[in-house]
């Protein structure tokens, strides 16, 4: 038996995981209209890489990239931080698990797992003093999850291609 | 014998023992960033790391506003041009009358002996982008200490004022908007000068004004500027207009409600005051503290009795000028 969502792929680059990350920050940097209704790029490209790639992406690269969010966002330093190596740890926990399911499985559990990072970071910002923002914050969460098979395509794309060429 | 896996079965600490170990450190950074604030350099060094990443997020704006000015029919350029004229001419008719008011207070304040005012420097800036955290109430702008920022200047944009910089990195700044709940400006109604602390009222986008009397003197519609006392804000800059009073004879306080004057929460350019340190004389509190050293010195017996002439409202001025 194999996992629904395996193919065989080209051995992942390097720059494509850069790549993607740097790509994510640049879309949650963008101004917004409603930044709650927004998913968190960040989030959905570190949850993705931690579940296809455990040994490569995992909580040490989460916390960096929580930082660099904290510090771009003028939040508490470590917010988000917290929220992305709890993320890190779950993605890489389920990861064996996830990748049997097809894609509208995947993107379920994902979305707990984004919730759950989202849950972590309102705790710590309620917990800074900040009033409670509201329910409409965990729906950025669920349209995140909504694009993950969108985000699954295009992130395997590279290792698909390569792949298709050498066919050729 | 020797139960040790090969080294490419070498996997590092178990996940759970890495995640022990970043949310610990998180969790420190957390309290060192809030309690303490000895993360600042780090923070900066984050920021510049950010910053082409930031800067990149503004180009397809840019680009998108070059194509459009690239598209723009010649009727709309035609108006927009006469629009632009009649407000030039507007402008400067109010420049000529500002400048005889100027001439004529500053003569006046001459003759009741009064400091001159200084003249306002201020930096255009563009705002590069709203925080993520959408209660944080925070902007980023493009011009940081290498542009000589300095934390705490006002920052306004045509119609009045937005917000204060709180934040300097070397090449962005962080601007904490009016409508930040622990943001709070010195403001005088423009009618009867009365004087009074606007603060954030958060999620509503509005200003409150806090420690109002219930039976002082303030009306729906009122002007609010900024009174200037408390050394950061220039005054006179417009901040708000008195939208909802309600008066009840429960409290003490009336809760009065503003809408902020300048575009808050949109807009692309902003202006930053620079404020002059050291163009302001000492706090009273300082005044105080020094008099009191004085008085420890010489031993004397009396207590100051300036402690009562202090003002009710110097507190929470101080407190406004963090």
């Amino acid at each position: 038996m194999q996992p629904a969502s395996s193919s065989i792929l080209m051995p992942v680059r390097l720059s494509t995981i850069v790549a993607s990350f740097a790509l994510a920050l640049f879309l949650n940097f963008l101004p917004w209209r409603d930044l709650r209704l927004m998913p968190d790029f960040v989030a959905l490209t570190l949850c993705f890489w931690c579940i296809r790639q455990p040994r490569l992406v995992g909580l040490g690269v989460g916390w960096m990239l929580g930082l660099l969010s904290d510090a771009g966002n003028g939040v508490l330093l470590g917010q988000h931080a917290l929220a992305y190596s709890i993320l890190a740890f779950l993605s890489v926990w389920l990861s064996r698990r996830i990748l049997w399911f097809g894609a509208g499985l995947q993107a379920l559990h994902v979305l707990i797992i984004l919730l759950v990072a989202q849950g972590v970071a309102l705790l710590v910002r309620v917990a800074s003093g900040t009033a409670f923002p509201g329910w409409p914050i965990f729906v950025g969460p669920v349209f995140g999850a909504l694009l993950w098979p969108l985000v699954t395509w295009l992130l395997l794309l590279p290792q698909r291609r390569a792949q298709r060429e050498q066919a050729i | 014998m020797d139960h040790t896996p090969p080294p490419f079965f070498k996997r590092g600490p178990a996940p759970l023992v890495r995640l022990f170990f970043f949310a610990t450190l998180s969790l420190a950074l957390l309290v060192i960033d809030a309690r303490f604030r000895y993360v600042e350099g780090l923070r900066s060094w984050l920021a510049l790391a950010a910053y082409p990443l930031q800067r990149a997020a503004l180009a397809p704006f840019e680009v998108g506003e070059r194509v459009a000015g690239y598209f723009s029919t010649q009727a709309r350029l035609v108006s927009e041009n006469e629009r632009l004229r009649a407000k030039a001419l507007e402008y400067s008719q109010d420049a000529q009358r500002f400048q005889a008011a100027q001439a004529e207070a500053s003569e006046l304040r001459r003759i009741i002996n009064a400091g001159e005012r200084l003249e306002l420097k201020a930096i255009p800036a563009e705002v590069l982008y709203a925080s993520r955290d959408p209660y944080a109430h925070k902007i980023f702008i493009d011009r940081g200490a290498v542009q000589d920022i300095r934390p705490g200047s006002p920052v306004a944009d045509e119609s009045g004022v937005i917000g204060q910089v709180t934040r300097v990195h070397p090449f962005v700044s962080e601007v904490t908007l009016l409508t930040n709940p622990d943001q709070a400006v010195p403001v005088q109604v423009v009618r009867n000068g009365l004087r009074a602390i606007a603060f954030g009222g958060g999620a509503s986008g509005m200003l409150e004004l806090r420690f109002t009397a219930a039976n002082a003197e303030v009306h729906n519609g009122d002007q609010l500027v900024t009174s200037g006392i408390d050394g950061t804000y220039p005054p006179g800059l417009p901040v708000a207009t008195v939208v909802h009073i309600e008066r009840d004879a429960d409290h003490t306080f009336a809760r009065v409600l503003c809408r902020p004057a300048a575009g808050v929460d949109r807009g692309r350019y902003v202006l930053v005051v620079a404020n002059e340190p050291g163009a302001r004389p000492a706090r009273p509190e300082e005044v105080q503290a020094g008099k009191d050293r004085r008085e420890k010195s010489r031993r004397a017996k009396k207590a100051a009795p300036a402690d009562a002439a202090k003002e009710p409202e110097a507190p929470k001025e101080s407190d406004a000028a963090r």
